[in-house]
């Protein structure tokens, strides 16, 4: 190749194409009817007319690359549509070609904000296949960690919806914390984010030294940063002017579209999988499910706020409930012999290569398995055909299908307050295209 | 545990205690339980209904009326190339296609699965729109991927894909790695 710029002067012209950006975008339009509607702003409304202005895909308060396509009449939105699909890269397809013993890499990646709970849900979904039981040192080690990742994704809630309304300041306190408890899980996992710590059969590794200090630092770190966000928006009248009445969704609706997790309860319906379907451990912790009253974006900010509280409450209890033991079952086929072994015995070596390049079989069946993310109800639903790969590895997002709710949020709504409604569902597009 | 899953297997066991009073015994044959009208079998605690699918709108209604409030998942799976399904009640053929949705109780904490055997020549399933307007989405994402088409759903479009994509991705028979690298050997200035 030349790298003589004096002989390609002549710039090559740039072909529109068909892209696929651009044919959705026409779809969608067409979908709301507007394929007619004059090109560009329309200056003269007449009393009846209404406008159609697309939002995003890359909009600073849309998460991520969520478009939507917004019908106003003057300030008001008449309908709207959330547009997906730009993250789409095709992860449940990977996942039947990665082993088992790998599956956990790549959900982890799905929803990027809490990446243990995808972990957690696969991990219990292939080990219900195999009929493992985990050592309950591995199960306080998972409810440990997920509950910091509540908090560590709630916080970064508490940091982007700040920053969508304005109180820049709360964006940089919101992810001044949850770098604390990223700081713990690199600690643990060696990774702030995608950990691939809970993995089939127990945990990657058991918990380094002083990870009790760690955490007890944590505990008195975060609850006067939690009085300060009270201070800084929940008491005030700015913050409460610009949420209370924005975006109500009632239960019925809720319950109609499938919306779970914070949304659900901030319509005052108290439902929560580790209270009212307990996995893990969560029947030995006490703790306090939130529920809102008016089911408002208010509501919703409330109820995270709170549930970081709580699960404080829960992590405080499982520093005095973690057992000893071992991190992770012994079981020869799911479980790779530890490093020691490795030097001294053939057959460890050999075992320990099977299990890497080969994985392990997992009994043919279907399952379905489901835990309370912060976002809301996380499922895995697993068929197996007998092999080292899932036959089909579905996730269950709940960004996805609480984002059915957006359109319902926003009817009837100001513009002005579009912004509000996106950023108290809290989706995370990684996961609502997969 | 073990119990569980010998049952998932066999299907369907002769002489089996039957709890759940929803099945309508006067109906059954003696070898296949039936609920809600159509064959039941049990996986990981959870029961699975096998609807057809002219049989999924009225079982729909009839799980919502008993208290199965939301529709927790919808998806697709292609049974193409898998070697063999013991799983299926024993009146239900398996079809190439299954659409897998997953519901629960709140009320009575209780999950069930409704297994819908699609064929490959007609894959056309109706909507459960109507009964769960929460199935929106996840019926286009089935469709999307799957091809599986959803009769009377509102807006029966791809949802992940580009609208104007060839094939369905999830489907076995769309190799991974067939989508050329855009990357390479694209024409530069230079």
């Amino acid at each position: 190749m030349s790298l003589d710029h004096d002989q390609t002067t002549d710039a090559r012209v740039r072909e529109r194409g068909d892209s696929a950006v651009l044919r959705m975008s026409e779809s969608a339009l067409a979908q709301l009817g507007v394929i007619d509607a004059p090109a560009g702003v329309a200056h003269d409304l007449a009393e009846d007319e209404t406008m159609f202005i697309n939002m995003g895909p890359s909009h600073p308060s849309t998460h991520g690359v969520l478009r939507l396509m917004l019908e106003l009449r003057g300030e008001m939105v008449v309908r709207s549509k959330p547009v997906i699909g730009y993250l789409h890269t095709g992860m449940e397809k990977q996942g039947e070609q990665l082993s088992y013993l790998q599956g956990t890499t790549n959900v982890t990646r799905m929803d990027y904000a809490s990446p243990l709970f995808n972990e957690l849900a696969f991990s219990m979904a292939v080990e219900e296949l195999l009929g493992l039981e985990v050592p309950p040192r591995a199960t306080w080690i998972r409810m440990l960690l997920t509950e910091l990742n509540r908090m560590s994704s709630h916080l970064l809630f508490m940091a982007t919806n700040g920053m969508d309304l304005g109180a820049v300041s709360m964006m940089i306190f919101g992810w001044r914390e949850r770098e604390e408890v990223l700081r713990f899980f690199e600690k643990v996992s060696g990774l702030r984010m995608n950990h691939n710590f809970i993995r089939p059969g127990g945990v990657a590794a058991d918990l380094p030294d002083g990870w009790r200090d760690d955490v007890l630092r944590l505990l008195e770190l975060i609850p006067p940063r939690l009085d300060e966000y009270d201070t800084l928006m929940t008491g005030q009248p700015i913050w409460q002017e610009r949420l209370q009445g924005v975006g109500v969704l009632n239960t019925a609706e809720a319950l109609a579209l499938g919306v779970t997790g914070p949304l659900l309860r901030s319509t005052g319906y108290a439902w929560d999988l580790r209270r009212d379907m307990p996995y893990l451990a969560y029947d030995k912790v006490e703790f306090d499910v939130v529920v809102g009253t008016y089911g408002d974006s208010f509501d919703r900010y409330a109820i995270r706020l709170n549930e970081i509280r709580e699960s404080m409450r829960i992590v405080a209890q499982i520093l005095d409930q973690m057992p000893k033991g071992d991190y992770r079952v012994q079981d020869k086929k799911v479980t790779p012999p530890p490093r020691a072994r490795i030097d001294e015995s053939m057959e460890a070596l050999i075992h320990h290569f099977k299990i890497f390049t080969e994985g392990f079989k997992v009994p043919e069946g279907e399952v379905y398995a489901a835990v309370e993310s912060p976002r809301g109800e996380l499922g895995c639903y697993i068929v197996s055909d007998g092999s080292a790969h899932p036959y089909r590895l579905r996730i269950r997002p709940p960004s996805l299908i609480n984002l059915q709710c957006l359109p319902y949020l926003m009817q009837n709504g100001l513009i002005a307050d579009a912004v509000a409604n996106i950023s108290s569902v809290d989706p995370i597009m990684g996961e609502v295209d997969r | 545990m073990a119990d569980e899953g010998a049952m998932a297997e066999d299907g369907p066991v002769d002489g089996q205690d039957v709890d759940d009073e929803e099945i309508d015994a006067a109906d059954a044959s003696p070898q296949v339980e039936l609920a809600y009208g159509v064959p039941v079998t049990r996986s990981g605690g959870h029961i699975v209904l096998h609807a057809t699918p002219a049989q999924l709108v009225e079982t729909a209604e009839a799980l919502a009326a008993d208290g199965f409030d939301q529709l927790i998942d919808l998806c697709g799976v292609d049974y193409l190339t898998h070697p063999g399904r013991v799983d299926l009640a024993d009146t239900v053929v398996g079809q190439r296609f299954e659409v897998v949705v997953a519901l629960i109780n709140h009320e009575r904490r209780e999950r069930v699965r409704i297994r819908v055997q699609v064929p490959d020549d007609e894959p056309v399933v109706p909507t459960l729109f109507d009964v769960w307007p929460g199935a929106e989405v996840l019926e286009r994402e089935a469709y999307d991927m799957f091809g599986i088409t959803f009769a009377d759903h509102p807006d029966m479009t791809r949802i992940l894909m580009p609208e104007d994509w060839v094939g369905h991705p999830l489907r076995k028979d769309y190799a991974v790695g067939q989508i050329p690298v855009q990357f390479k050997g694209a024409p530069t200035t230079r």
